[in-house]
């Protein structure tokens, strides 16, 4: 802060004062555009309708084995997808070290429920929505950049960086399944 | 530098000489865009300058009287940029001119930017220049993408997604701004909202920074193709009439395309799944960006590999390092000869570099799984393109101004221009 125009004033009695009174002036002024721009800058944030559709409910009942649907939760779409023993035991028989991201397939569904695997589905590379049912590995294909997923929604392949990430939800009954 | 011998404005008119001693901008203009002296021996690939400064006139005139019909409304956005199209008095060509536009814009800023690479327009005392260039290329490229996201078909909405997911790879802070920036979980209509919002505004941004551009040019004056300074008044011209008919016929000439793309195939550079509303639920099966963005987007996808960090924040790093890159072009580049025509290696590497830039381009629209040599996939040679991408300003740019041999230069512009034959008719 000692410029050199404050330090030729050498008949300033005490210039050690002066540069702490620049420092704290200009301290102050920091935090109070800082405070000014923060508003302007947080209206951009998820507003409070966007914030309310936090949770939803799904009935399973209408998915076959085999099948999946894709359902909307806070504007994004959910993978919930029923899977066939095959492809449980598929994503079961993978070892950990072929997996970018390892995780085993256990801890991407619920005990009880290993045939529901329940998914935002947004490619972890860019956020696009992967195609299910095809690719190498037998799971979902992200068309954008060519990520790979396997039958438990690892990524095997591709830019992606993380398997495709598991929502918050419990099992409400063995048919109603609560998301958020 | 030195000055063509140039009178001063001074108006006769009683009006006129009090108004310019209040505010002298007569005198001013006079200086700027009449006498300036310039270089005589500038050829056409400086007329881009002015081609640029009219389409980005084109691009507001024609995108404030969009933006008069145009709804910025996720259910009614893309209905509205229909009905502009069908119903507004004129609008489907308006709105042809503005998104065939932008592509022309593109097209004249990379025959902008290649040219001053080549003639070395970046080395002192031009550095500060080049930098407001990339600083007007890369608020282009913002400007272009949220004006893409307006008709919110399902290229725009997934443009949006996959551009907007760029920042959640930034380490820890990264969820926070994309739910900032989208204002929302997923891109809906506030991202809609912002996104006009700023696409109204930084086009004025631009032209404030195009100010600062010609400001930062009038300093030290026009490069020019055998990149030797001006020296005496004789190695240049005055700006107008010489260099305004010149600028115009250009211009004009750069019309005939453009007109051609307006009228007859507004569409041809655009995709057919944008006459899909926005789909949150369903992405297109092959999204690719404008072919504007077409090498950087292949520089993204082509790191597809963990590296000591994971793959998506260093695609992202690359990305973004292929166009930060151009801020420090100045000092990477060690040759004190400024233009190519007298570097005998440097021709080779830049017309390499070209190759390479329309190569990443073709790959930044295949499938990452199409195969072009042998077993090898785009995937696998863009990589290649990559490596040579950075290579050219961080290995061969610093390297080949301490061991290629240059041409001896001419000693002036007048001396460079008289050895060439007079042309048949004056």
């Amino acid at each position: 802060m000692a410029t050199e125009s404050n330090l030729a004033h050498s008949d300033t009695p005490d210039p050690g004062k002066r540069d702490f009174l620049y420092v704290a002036t200009a301290a102050v002024g920091v935090v109070g555009v800082g405070g000014l721009v923060w508003p302007l800058i947080n209206q951009m944030n998820p507003d409070a309708s966007v914030l309310a559709l936090s949770s939803i409910e799904f009935d399973l009942s209408k998915v076959e084995p085999g099948a999946s649907v894709t359902i909307k939760w806070r504007g994004t779409p959910v993978f919930v997808r029923n899977r066939t023993q095959k492809e449980i035991d598929e994503a079961r028989a993978v070892p950990m070290d072929q997996l970018k991201d390892p995780e085993t397939d256990q801890a991407r569904v619920m005990k009880g429920h290993d045939n529901w695997l329940i998914m935002i589905a947004l490619c972890t590379h860019l956020g696009c929505i992967p195609v299910g049912e095809s690719g190498e590995f037998g799971g979902w294909l992200c068309p954008c950049h060519g990520s790979q997923y396997d039958t438990s929604g690892r990524i095997r392949k591709g830019p992606a960086p993380k398997n495709l990430v598991i929502p918050p939800y419990k099992f409400i009954s063995d048919t109603l399944v609560q998301i958020g | 530098m030195s000055g063509h011998e140039t009178s001063k404005y001074v108006p006769t008119n009683p009006v006129a000489k009090w108004f310019e001693d209040r505010l002298p901008i007569m005198g001013f203009a006079k200086s700027t865009l009449i006498d300036y002296p310039t270089p005589k021996n500038l050829n056409y690939w400086w007329t881009f300058g002015a081609i640029l400064a009219f389409m980005l006139v084109v691009q507001i005139v024609t995108g404030v009287v969009l933006a008069m019909h145009y709804t910025p409304e996720a259910s009614l956005a893309f209905d509205s940029v229909e009905a502009i199209k069908r119903d507004v008095n004129g609008g489907r060509l308006i709105q042809a001119v503005h998104s065939t536009g932008a592509s022309m814009f593109f097209f004249a800023v990379y025959i902008h930017i290649f040219r001053g690479l080549y003639f070395g327009s970046y080395k002192a005392p031009r550095e500060v220049l080049w930098i407001l260039g990339v600083i007007i290329y890369l608020l282009m490229m913002a400007t272009a993408f949220f004006g893409y996201v307006l008709p919110w078909g399902q290229m725009s909405f997934w443009a949006a997604a996959v551009i907007t997911n760029i920042f959640a790879a930034i380490p820890i802070i990264g969820d926070p701004i994309l739910q900032l920036l989208r204002g929302g979980f997923a891109v809906d209509n506030p991202t809609l909202n912002r996104f006009f919002s700023l696409h109204y505004l930084l086009p004025f941004i631009i032209a404030a920074v195009v100010a600062l551009h010609i400001w930062a040019l009038h300093v030290p004056g026009n490069n020019n193709p055998i990149g030797v300074e001006v020296k005496e008044s004789r190695d240049t011209v005055p700006f107008h009439p010489f260099y305004t008919m010149k600028d115009f016929f250009a211009i004009v000439v750069f019309c005939i395309p453009f007109a051609w793309f307006a009228f007859f195939a507004p569409d041809i550079l655009s995709h057919a799944d944008n006459y899909i509303m926005a789909n949150p639920l369903q992405t297109p099966p092959h999204i690719v960006p404008e072919w504007y963005f077409l090498p950087f987007y292949a520089i993204l996808r082509a790191i597809d590999f963990n590296f000591i960090i994971d793959s998506k924040l260093l695609g992202v790093i690359f990305f973004g390092g292929s166009i930060l890159i151009l801020f420090f072009v100045p000092w990477l580049d060690t040759s004190k000869v400024r233009s190519g025509t007298f570097r005998p290696a440097f021709k080779w590497f830049y017309g390499l570099f070209v190759v390479n830039f329309l190569l990443l381009m073709w790959y930044g629209a295949q499938e990452p799984a199409l195969k072009v040599l042998g077993s090898f996939t785009v995937a696998d040679t863009s990589k290649l393109s990559v490596v040579y991408y950075f290579a050219y300003f961080l290995v061969v740019l610093p390297l080949l101004g301490r061991f290629e041999k240059p041409r001896p230069l001419p000693n002036s512009i007048s001396e460079s221009v008289l050895k060439h034959p007079a042309p048949a008719t004056i």
